[in-house]
């Protein structure tokens, strides 16, 4: 017996496809979300209610779901541009971490000169740290064909036990000799903090702000020039680059260190903007690096469309945060992260093919 | 030869296999018209002809891979009809095909049960390998039963996948040019264990186009030309040259396409000298290969597909690197396996693949229409694609070559294959390049755009362009060419003037005589 329906693919993906499949995917987590709710006995409306407000529906709630956001619009960045190269980089999480070493690196070194010239400084220092990280796998992958999948999730590790190493279990430069008890990383000088931007009466983070230019020059990057259109035709057929001349090791090498240098990049903001240290534990407990593969999926690999989608899930985490209690369970925004994504690769499908009903003509005919 | 049939009374059995009147319809094509085909117990029987001529429809037909239109099948005199290869194979019928399907982290042992109902959910691994070994030593097909499929050479991987139909029980087998893969000396052993085979009383179908292999290995042949058999003759009492004959058919009178005549002293474009290159698989499929293409000329390769045709096209544009010799444009070299050089140097190419090598596939016409020019004024500017002149370059192109698209955003592969090559055709064409080395360019188009794509070459042509054309449509060649080379396992085994040429010629070739073939 057969279903009663096929998939049919499509022979062009509509462009409204773009905003329509995040949208849907978001609103289907939604509605399966509040199933698990009401079988938790909880009210759904009132529930999703207080989110909204908490997240979305003050200039502070805004602001706040944007701090949360900046983080994840770089990890989200990192991830999309390999994603749409055909490259599956989930090193985000160690190449965020080896940036902010870099980060605060820089701006220990350097403290006592102005702020401007430390602040650039950090950011450069947190790029190539990144980008030499990523490009470790990109060289595996070119050189040996090594699964890249595989090589950035073990990197992601060792950054995490570098992490530890420089804080916890060396003298290292990093590390606050005067922390007693726990030991912590060096605080940031308040002068080098980095500034906040007043924007309509939202409070952005500096970080935010250069996220949103970085997704500009990536679109830009990926749509008017040669390096984009080399990686178009890479990502759409590896034996078409080859005839025409396109160097693909190579390419994949610089894909995985751009990746790596926007990943460092966010690794930056969170030393610059938010904690003002090398954070060992908590930078691990965060998990931005594969909270941002959820962004890039979501995002449909869209620079642009990353950042929205990464202030939505950066309000999301921020919400469950503010209201985690007795009537608010903690795993609830985890859960409804999940069901975002799962819906999202569902919603996938669904922009390649097309449901078609069987009717018993094309029955005949199969 | 004929050993195994004095023994007993095999003549008066019914044949073994015999399958009559069979027809094969694909769209657009008549795959099988009519083909009887009779093999005995205890013989070799080839089955000889060109591409297309339609031996792997008719084999697919026999292991019920396709079902036939028309036609009836009979084993051992009883009418069958298979739904499916297993039940080809529960009737003894077993395929060896050209490319193996084995599991390459599996051991020997493993591939050989793998698929076999009867082994149960608990595989005795002692049985098997003894069964597999006994087997292996009584057909001389030596390889270790405990070893890795990915651990063997290509020829023992041959020897698992005959295995595998050994031990089902296979009476009748069905090789796919087994010998194309192989060396002559895993070839001479390949014969042997067919030979012990067919002494067994089995059944052995053997698909070639190598006259040679044919008249050493087969009791009889039956020829296919153009979808219908042409004949069943024995080997014993013919040669290679009637082989040819009935393989390639009668003379035929071609329309030759008109040309503007060069003389006999043209300049020379494209030099390539001593040029040894490997496959994928790392054997030598360019041997020593040496062609001269001069202004204005069309030469034509021929060659059974896999005798080094696509290799040469890929080493000349630069995609495939070659261990030594030289490839010249003009006093410019072209750098092993760089394809920027050769784009430089003013090859261009029109490969086999086109929709996945020559375009990429998911991008607009317009993209795929920049595909070479792309790195250079006016195309791009610091890196920066100049979108105007983007969309103006195809706009004209798309006229200029009557691409029906419905507009230059339109990805390529929505094209109907016609208007893909069109694309492909117009890109490197609008290059101005000096050589045109053109793989296949008309296989799998219609009429209409097979005329399209020759009346550009022949342009090309008379534009000064020297066109090296590679093709198994021997009309074609013989139509288009000023001279043909033939090649034949990676070597050039023939060159002739087009008007010298003949089929037969060809055809004795091709099939690796070299003998009385030139002139």
């Amino acid at each position: 017996m057969k279903a009663p329906f096929r998939l049919e693919r499509r022979l062009s993906q509509p462009k409204s496809l773009n905003w329509m499949v995040p949208l849907l995917s978001v609103v289907g987590a939604l509605i399966i979300g509040a199933i698990v709710l009401m079988l938790t006995g909880k009210n759904p409306l009132s529930t999703y209610h207080r989110i909204i407000s908490v997240a979305f529906s003050s200039r502070d709630g805004i602001s706040s779901s944007i701090n949360s956001a900046t983080p994840l619009a770089f990890t989200g960045l990192c991830a999309a541009i390999t994603f749409r190269t055909g490259i599956i980089n989930i090193g985000g999480e160690g190449q965020f971490f080896m940036g902010a070493v870099g980060a605060a690196w820089a701006a220990l070194a350097l403290d006592g000169q102005p702020r401007t010239f430390v602040i650039i400084a950090m950011i450069l220092m947190a790029m190539l740290f990144g980008g030499i990280y990523a490009a470790i796998a990109g060289v595996l992958k070119a050189r040996f064909n090594t699964n890249e999948i595989i090589t950035t999730l073990m990197l992601n590790y060792m950054a995490g036990i570098f992490l530890d190493y420089l804080i916890f279990d060396s003298k290292s430069y990093w590390r606050d000799p005067k922390s007693a008890g726990f030991p912590t990383g060096k605080m940031l000088n308040t002068k080098n903090f980095w500034p906040q931007l007043k924007i309509l009466g939202f409070t952005l983070p500096l970080g935010f702000v250069l996220a949103i230019i970085t997704a500009g020059v990536l679109w830009f990057m990926y749509s008017r020039t040669r390096f984009g259109y080399e990686m178009g035709v890479i990502s759409d057929s590896p034996k078409a680059a080859r005839y025409s001349g396109i160097r693909i090791r190579t390419k994949i090498i610089v894909v995985m260190a751009i990746a790596g240098a926007i990943a460092g990049f966010g690794g930056a903001s969170d030393v610059g903007d938010f904690r003002h240290v090398l954070d060992a534990k908590g930078l691990q407990l965060a998990g931005y690096g594969y909270t941002g593969i959820v962004v890039a999926a979501l995002a449909r690999y869209n620079p642009i469309s990353a950042i929205f989608v990464a202030v939505v899930i950066g309000g999301l985490t921020n919400a469950g945060y503010a209201l985690q209690g007795p009537n608010f369970p903690s795993g609830l925004v985890g859960t409804l992260q999940g069901l975002i994504l799962f819906t999202a690769v569902a919603g996938e499908v669904l922009t390649r093919y097309r449901i078609r009903m069987r009717n018993n003509q094309a029955e005949v005919a199969a | 030869m004929t050993d195994s049939n004095t023994n007993n009374t095999q003549e008066w059995a019914p044949p073994a296999v015999r399958m009559h009147g069979i027809v094969k319809k694909f769209p657009g094509v008549v795959a099988n018209d009519g083909v009887d085909f009779e093999a005995m117990a205890g013989e070799v029987h080839a089955l000889l002809g060109e591409n297309g001529a339609g031996k792997s429809t008719l084999s697919n037909i026999l292991t019920g891979l396709y079902r036939p239109d028309a036609g009836t099948i009979e084993l051992d005199g009883r009418a069958v009809s298979f739904g499916s290869p297993r039940e080809a194979l529960d009737s003894g019928i077993g395929m060896v095909h050209q490319h193996f399907r084995l599991v390459e982290s599996f051991t020997v042992a493993e591939n050989v049960v793998l698929g076999d109902s009867d082994a149960g959910a608990i595989l005795n691994s002692a049985k098997i390998v003894e069964r597999v070994e006994e087997l292996s030593k009584r057909y001389n097909l030596a390889v270790d039963p405990r070893a890795r499929v990915w651990q063997l050479s290509v020829g023992e991987q041959q020897r698992v996948e005959i295995l595998k139909v050994l031990y089902r029980g296979a009476k009748v087998l069905i090789l796919d040019e087994p010998t194309a893969v192989l060396t002559p000396q895993e070839a001479e052993s390949l014969f042997v264990t067919l030979r012990a085979m067919v002494a067994e009383g089995r059944t052995v179908i053997f698909i070639s186009h190598k006259l040679d292999e044919v008249m050493a290995v087969s009791d009889r042949v039956t020829v296919l030309r153009g979808g219908k058999s042409v004949g069943t003759i024995g080997t014993a009492g013919s040669s290679t040259r009637d082989l040819a004959r009935l393989m390639v058919g009668r003379e035929v009178v071609f329309n030759r396409v008109e040309r503007e005549s060069h003389g006999s002293n043209r300049r020379t474009v494209l030099t390539v000298t001593g040029l040894t290159a490997l496959d994928d698989r790392g054997n030598k499929a360019l041997d020593n290969v040496a062609l001269t293409v001069g202004e204005g000329e069309i030469v034509g390769v021929a060659g059974v597909s896999g005798n080094g045709q696509r290799e040469l096209a890929e080493t000349i544009s630069g995609m495939r690197p070659f261990s030594s010799g030289t490839i010249t444009v003009e006093e410019r070299g072209v750098g092993a396996g760089k394809v920027r050089s050769a784009i430089t140097a003013g090859i261009a190419h029109v490969p086999e693949d086109r929709l996945h090598t020559g375009l990429a596939a998911s991008l607009s016409v317009e993209s795929n229409l920049i595909l070479k020019s792309y790195r250079t004024k006016p195309t791009s500017r610091f890196s920066v694609l100049r979108r105007r002149v983007i969309r103006d370059n195809a706009t004209t192109l798309v006229e200029q070559y009557d691409v029906k698209t419905p507009d230059t955003n339109t990805p390529v592969r929505l094209l109907s294959g016609g208007n893909v090559q069109k694309v492909l055709l117009a890109r490197e064409f609008s290059a101005g390049p000096k050589v045109l080395v053109a793989a296949s360019p008309t296989r799998g188009l219609d009429v209409g755009a097979i005329e399209n794509v020759r009346v550009r070459l022949v342009e090309a042509a008379d534009k000064g362009v020297g066109v090296l054309l590679i093709s198994e449509d021997l009309e074609e060649l013989l139509s288009l060419s000023d001279r043909i080379v033939v090649m034949y396992e990676g070597r050039i085994v023939g060159s002739l003037p087009a008007a010298e040429a003949t089929r037969e010629k060809l055809g004795l070739l091709m099939g690796g005589i070299t003998e009385g073939a030139q002139s």
